[in-house]
């Protein structure tokens, strides 16, 4: 195993450490404690009212188009992030690419912006 | 050669489980005292029958909840139902791996430790949204959309602040990062960015005044509200260590993690890991005292504050901090 590897595996085990905890405990409440299902107490809450029907219904688009915007924009910092770090060695150069590929991605918001998909009235 | 493998893997797990238990008994005592300073806030006394003071309360609760009855709705898809907690768990635990708490304390000095905390606690996302959509309920769902939305909205601009700080660091390291620090910690010069992290922790981990997604007078308790024992504890560890662990990384990025206010004689013998200790308490108790004193924000204004406030603001400071650096030559290598 590489030295470079071997960094992650501590990373690795505690994950599985972490997965052990939260299964056994999971587990445990299987184990001790009670189990007196009826019909009542397996239904969706709904304040008392009967479950009106299944809850996977329409939802507002919006949410979707904030999914999208975060993916434009995480993707952008992702970018940003080796850029940042090697600042010092890219020089000028790297600085100037990186302020036009900013200001086109600047030039997005503002039309999103525009366009009324920042809005939740 | 397979000694030397054990000894290795004994250690290893040695010191993840001096990570985990602390970790774990500090939620316990978080929450207690949570409850504690939200009473003093409010003139009531707080919990205090189990134990002194009732300083073992969460225990007592947690002990309660376990044992109680793991209910599954039937129409909820189980075995999604069963992971959702289970991931949230694990994603708020595994950041731990890369936090260190003193020089040379910590179980995996990686070299790419920002980012990795980066992409933990992006995610934690999946937790919430499949715990919403497995529990096939109204609230649930509804919780879960506004939490998911929520996140990804702030976790832009709590990039854009982490790459200000890159900028004057030069290196994803966290040992690193607050070895940079020494001079002078990062939220003197980046204040703004440091403010602005700070409220994105507060959305970041659903904490009022940005408790939208588990706003109990709308959405009963949001994603959560079908859960109940085991899995129920595994949401609010999860909810609370992600808590610290985004107090640690505030510590880490602005407050100069173990690095004492000043490198004088009495404060520079004091072991680096009750600094950091203190720091990470103040920015806790300054969660709960944002929960103690502001209302709750309404959906649109959140989400106008991530979008049209931070973003851009956030965004035109690594402009700003970058160009300053590179006009006066000062970029570290």
């Amino acid at each position: 195993m590489s030295e470079f590897l071997f960094e992650y595996l501590p990373i690795l085990i505690f994950i599985f450490i972490a997965l052990a905890l939260a299964v056994g405990m999971t587990l445990l409440s299987f184990v001790v404690g009670d189990s007196q299902p009826d019909q009542e107490k397996l239904s969706a809450y709904e304040c008392g009212f009967e479950a009106f029907d299944d809850a996977r219904g329409r939802f507002d688009v919006r949410f979707y188009l904030v999914a999208i915007l975060f993916i434009i924009f995480d993707l952008e910092v992702a970018f940003l992030f080796p850029w940042a770090v090697t600042l010092g060695k890219i020089g000028l150069f790297g600085f100037w690419s990186m302020m036009i590929f900013l200001t086109v991605l600047t030039i997005g918001f503002i039309y999103e912006w525009k366009k009324g998909a920042l809005e939740w009235e | 050669m397979t000694y030397d493998i054990i000894v290795t893997g004994l250690i290893i797990v040695a010191q993840i489980l001096a990570v985990v238990v602390p970790v774990l008994i500090s939620v316990a005592f978080l929450v207690y005292a949570e409850r504690k300073v939200l009473a003093l806030i409010q003139l009531r006394r707080g919990p205090n029958i189990v134990g002194p003071f009732g300083i073992l309360q969460s225990f007592a609760d947690a002990l309660k909840l376990i044992t109680k009855e793991n209910i599954i709705p039937s129409g909820s898809n189980k075995i999604v139902f069963i992971l959702a907690p289970i991931i949230t768990m694990v994603l708020s635990l595994a950041g731990w791996a890369v936090i260190p708490f003193a020089p040379g304390w910590v179980v995996s000095d990686i070299n790419v430790g920002i980012m990795y905390l980066f992409a933990v606690s992006s995610l934690g996302v999946y937790g919430i949204i499949m715990a919403g959509w497995a529990s096939n309920s109204q609230y649930p769902f509804l919780g879960a959309l506004r939490s998911a939305a929520q996140m990804v909205s702030y976790e832009v601009s709590i990039g854009f602040v982490i790459i200000t700080v890159l900028l004057c660091v030069g290196s994803l390291n966290l040992s690193k990062i607050v070895l940079a620090q020494q001079t002078v910690w990062f939220a003197i010069p980046l204040l703004p960015m440091f403010i602005i992290f700070f409220i994105s922790a507060l959305a970041e981990t659903n904490r009022l005044p940005f408790d939208l997604p588990e706003d109990e007078s709308t959405l009963v308790a949001g994603f959560f509200t079908e859960y109940s024992s085991a899995s129920f504890v595994l949401f609010f560890l999860g909810e609370y260590a992600s808590m610290i662990l985004m107090s640690s990384m505030t510590v880490i990025l602005f407050l100069g993690g173990w690095l004492p206010p000043f490198d004088v004689y009495p404060l520079n013998v004091v072991p680096g890991v009750i600094w950091f200790t203190v720091k990470v308490i103040f920015i806790l108790f300054l969660f709960i005292w944002v929960r103690g004193t502001f209302p709750r924000y309404r959906y649109d204004q959140l989400m106008r504050l991530g979008w049209k406030v931070f973003l851009p603001f956030s965004l035109f400071w690594v402009v700003a901090t970058s160009g300053f650096l590179v006009y006066f030559d000062i970029l570290p290598n």
